[in-house]
């Protein structure tokens, strides 16, 4: 086998001498300027959101992308650059973005209602220049529309976004861009974690929840990156958790709750509030 | 001290010429009257030498072949005469609106700023031909001999000081606009030009004309000097232009709303500023009113708009007509005329230029009218409500926001916090999904929304809020965090939704998922 791919290898050498020096020599490219996506086990694994190419985001509902692209958002708005989302099925949720640290007046946000308009929008507003990042949010698209947009669009918005300081962020529910994606990133919810376990029914007395919806750990993994020279889509990627375990990155997300956040601070205020209840 | 004048020859021709500059090619001629006894009352050098002349009737006039007849527009003539004006006050504040053809400008204190009186002229002249109105510009010591100077010699001329006698000598006494009862006794007399009625002895004149014949007389000899009536400067930037046939195409129509636009422009710029504003107003066709009688009563029942207007506003005030007219096409692309249009009215809100330049350490940003443009464009795909940037409103009220304009605000603020924790995202089900929920114990159980049904894992509430009692439309509901585990077997089927219990309408709904 080695041997019949080294003589193809020889075969299409000598065809292309003295028109090209080295075929298969990888061509000397400048080094990617990348950014922080503000969630930094994330950032540490990936190298960096790529400024001037295509970063996909792909996973199932509640796998953390939205939480990935506030993150995102926060940090290009933090470092008062203009962004734009481009919303396809009018999503996004801007109170928890805000509180999220999302500068609402620096976000420009389409709001589409089918994915003719979120392309539209998303050609539109990459010719125009000038934006830190172009998110464009196709979650709730169902994966077979999205598996239909033809590869020559992927190619058209990477060749748009290239040369420039965008970053082009894509949401969605699988990996679409194939080649023409700078990073891909899949993430998958793990483990929900929920306080005040012990309750099963709210108590009339202390009008306390039966529990708290605390967060869920989210699990990355880097499926293609062209910083880190790392391709899984032509290994015919196989999501068998176990072999690629050591890739993942886990990271925690957490809502933001009235009560304290901590297991132990809740449950303590709860026996408080008890023991002044049972004398009277 | 020195003073300009500026004169339009064939001013009704060219108020008309100005807003349609192919007609200068051609032979045109322009009436007036009440029809059917229109008469021609301006024409241009090609249309006399075809031998139209001044009285001829309509009907007359369009023998000649390749005439184009065109009716007199007041309107038009008050729009080429405050481009007029502006081109005045572009040079200087100091201004006498003499006519509507006719303007005076004082050029005390300008040769330090423009140069000599040669170079200031040559300046307005190029000024107004840039408004697309031929001028004649003197300028003289004395600000009648400049006045009568640029009445009777085309182009640039400048009058030395103590030589206006020697240039008005050639000319008519007509020139001086005497009374017609003058006219007749200068006629009797054989005084046909100035030269002539300078040489008059003056004692013996007046007591023959009276004050009148006096002032003509030192008009005549170059000494009829007075201080200027000063106009009061405005900001009305406003062009005009009547449609002989009304167009309901918005490609033809763009093509005219470009010319007014560029007109607009040039004014405004003269002026030192730009455009921050543009309002349009279109006179309708008045379609079918009395065409049948069912159309007349149905137009009383039912009476069509014959006004048709909108707007733009620019964050940023521009003087680039190419941008003002590509927002407006896409305007009017999403919001047409509902009829033919027949009249163009358009106004410009000046406002100062742009002159900030962003720091070397700021990123960076969309620039402001190419912001406008793609904005536009995005809002003529998405909807004009659906582009823009979100404003929370100070309600506790679920997903209560209000869409404002965007535009570009360079703040660099301070370092950003640095989070230990990543907050949770979510995403909004607009509109809320109806869903069917079963308790259990008082808890959500099992939860079917757009055909799944889903078994609670976990679930976390209920979370009660309420307001707006005191408002029409109040709200009152229970929300549930839930974990939800569908029946496919798939480990994606598992997520973590916001269930909502509306109290008022007694009914579950689906807010949005944690993602």
């Amino acid at each position: 086998m080695h041997s019949k791919s080294a003589a193809l290898r020889l075969h299409v050498e000598s065809a292309l001498a003295g028109r090209i020096a080295a075929p298969f020599r990888q061509p000397h490219s400048e080094p990617v300027p990348t950014v922080p996506a503000g969630i930094p086990l994330l950032d540490e694994a990936t190298g960096g959101l790529p400024r001037g190419g295509l970063t996909e985001l792909c996973g199932p509902p509640s796998s953390g992308k939205t939480s990935f692209l506030q993150s995102a958002l926060a940090a290009r708005t933090a470092s008062a650059e203009v962004c734009a989302l481009v919303d396809a099925h009018d999503a996004f949720d801007p109170a928890r973005a805000q509180s999220a640290g999302v500068s609402l007046p620096q976000l420009l946000w389409v709001r589409c209602r089918n994915l003719d308009q979120a392309f539209r929008s998303v050609d539109v507003l990459l010719h125009g220049g000038g934006f830190g990042m172009v998110a464009v949010d196709l979650s709730d698209t169902p994966a077979r529309l999205v598996r239909q947009i033809p590869l020559n669009v992927w190619f058209r918005l990477r060749r748009t976004v290239e040369n420039t300081s965008t970053i082009l962020l894509v949401l969605s529910r699988e990996s679409n861009a194939k080649t023409c994606a700078s990073l891909v990133l899949r993430l998958e919810k793990e483990k929900t974690a929920w306080s005040l376990r012990e309750r099963s029914l709210p108590t009339r007395a202390l009008h306390t929840p039966a529990c708290l919806l605390d967060g869920w750990t989210s699990a990355g993994e880097v499926i293609r990156s062209c910083s880190l020279r790392k391709n899984l889509h032509f290994l015919n990627h196989s999501t068998t958790p176990g072999s690629a375990d050591k890739d993942l990155v886990r990271f925690e997300l957490h809502t933001d709750c009235a009560l304290p956040r901590s297991l132990n601070e809740g449950e303590s205020l709860l026996a408080e509030k008890e023991r002044t209840k049972d004398p009277g | 001290m020195s003073f300009a004048a500026i004169f339009v020859p064939n001013f009704t021709f060219q108020a008309i010429v100005r807003s349609q500059p192919e007609l200068r090619l051609q032979p045109v001629a322009v009436i007036e009257g009440q029809p059917p006894t229109y008469r021609v009352i301006a024409f241009n050098r090609l249309a006399e030498i075809l031998g139209v002349t001044a009285g001829m009737t309509k009907a007359n006039a369009e023998q000649f072949p390749q005439i184009q007849i065109r009716h007199r527009s007041e309107t038009q003539e008050e729009t080429a005469h405050r481009a007029l004006l502006d081109t005045a006050w572009s040079v200087s504040s100091r201004v006498e609106d003499v006519a509507a053809d006719t303007l005076l400008l004082d050029l005390a204190g300008l040769a330090r700023l423009f140069g000599t009186e040669e170079v200031i002229a040559r300046r307005i002249l190029t000024q107004t031909e840039a408004i697309g109105i031929d001028a004649h510009v003197a300028v003289s010591a004395n600000v009648e001999t400049a006045r009568i100077v640029a009445r009777a010699l085309p182009g640039c001329t400048v009058v030395p000081e103590g030589q206006e006698r020697r240039f008005l000598e050639t000319l008519p006494v007509a020139m001086l606009s005497p009374s017609p009862q003058l006219a007749d006794i200068f006629e009797r007399w054989g005084v046909t030009t100035c030269k002539s009625l300078a040489s008059l002895p003056v004692l013996a004149f007046s007591e023959r004309v009276g004050q009148e014949g006096v002032r003509l007389h030192a008009l005549a000899s170059g000494k009829g000097n007075r201080p200027l009536v000063l106009a009061q400067l405005a900001d009305c930037f406003e062009e005009c232009f009547e449609l002989e046939d009304a167009l309901d195409n918005l490609e033809p129509l763009s093509f005219l709303l470009g010319r007014l636009l560029q007109q607009l422009c040039v004014r405004i710029s003269a002026r030192a500023l730009a455009v921050a504003e543009v309002r349009i107003a279109f006179e309708l066709e008045p379609a079918f009113d009395n065409a049948l009688p069912s159309a007349r009563a149905f137009t009383i029942a039912k009476p069509l708009p014959r006004m048709f207007a909108c707007s733009l506003k620019l964050p940023v005030p521009s003087q680039d007509h190419s941008l003002l007219l590509k927002l407006l096409r896409l305007h009017l692309q999403a919001n047409p005329p509902c009829a033919p249009v027949l009249k163009i009215h358009m106004t410009a809100t000046p406002g100062r230029s742009r002159a900030t330049q962003n720091g070397l350490f700021v990123p960076a940003s969309p620039d402001p009218q190419k912001l406008e443009l793609t904005l536009a464009r995005i809002a003529a795909v998405v909807g004009e409500n659906n582009v823009g940037t979100p404003l929370l409103l100070d309600t506790h009220r679920p997903d209560a926001f209000h869409m404002q304009k965007f535009s570009v605000r360079t703040e660099v603020r301070s370092a950003p916090e640095q989070k230990t924790e990543t907050p949770t995202g979510f995403r909004v089900f607009r509109p809320s999904l109806p869903a069917w929920v079963q308790l259990q114990a008082r808890v959500p159980a099992r939860v079917a929304f757009q055909g799944m049904l889903g078994k609670v894992v976990r679930a976390a509430g209920p979370w009660r809020t309420s307001g707006d009692w005191w408002e029409d439309q109040p709200w009152q509901e229970d929300a549930w965090d839930v974990e939800l585990q569908f029946a496919s077997e798939s480990p994606n089927a598992r997520g973590l939704y916001r269930l909502a219990y509306d109290l008022r309408l007694e009914k579950w709904w689906v807010r949005g998922v944690y993602d």
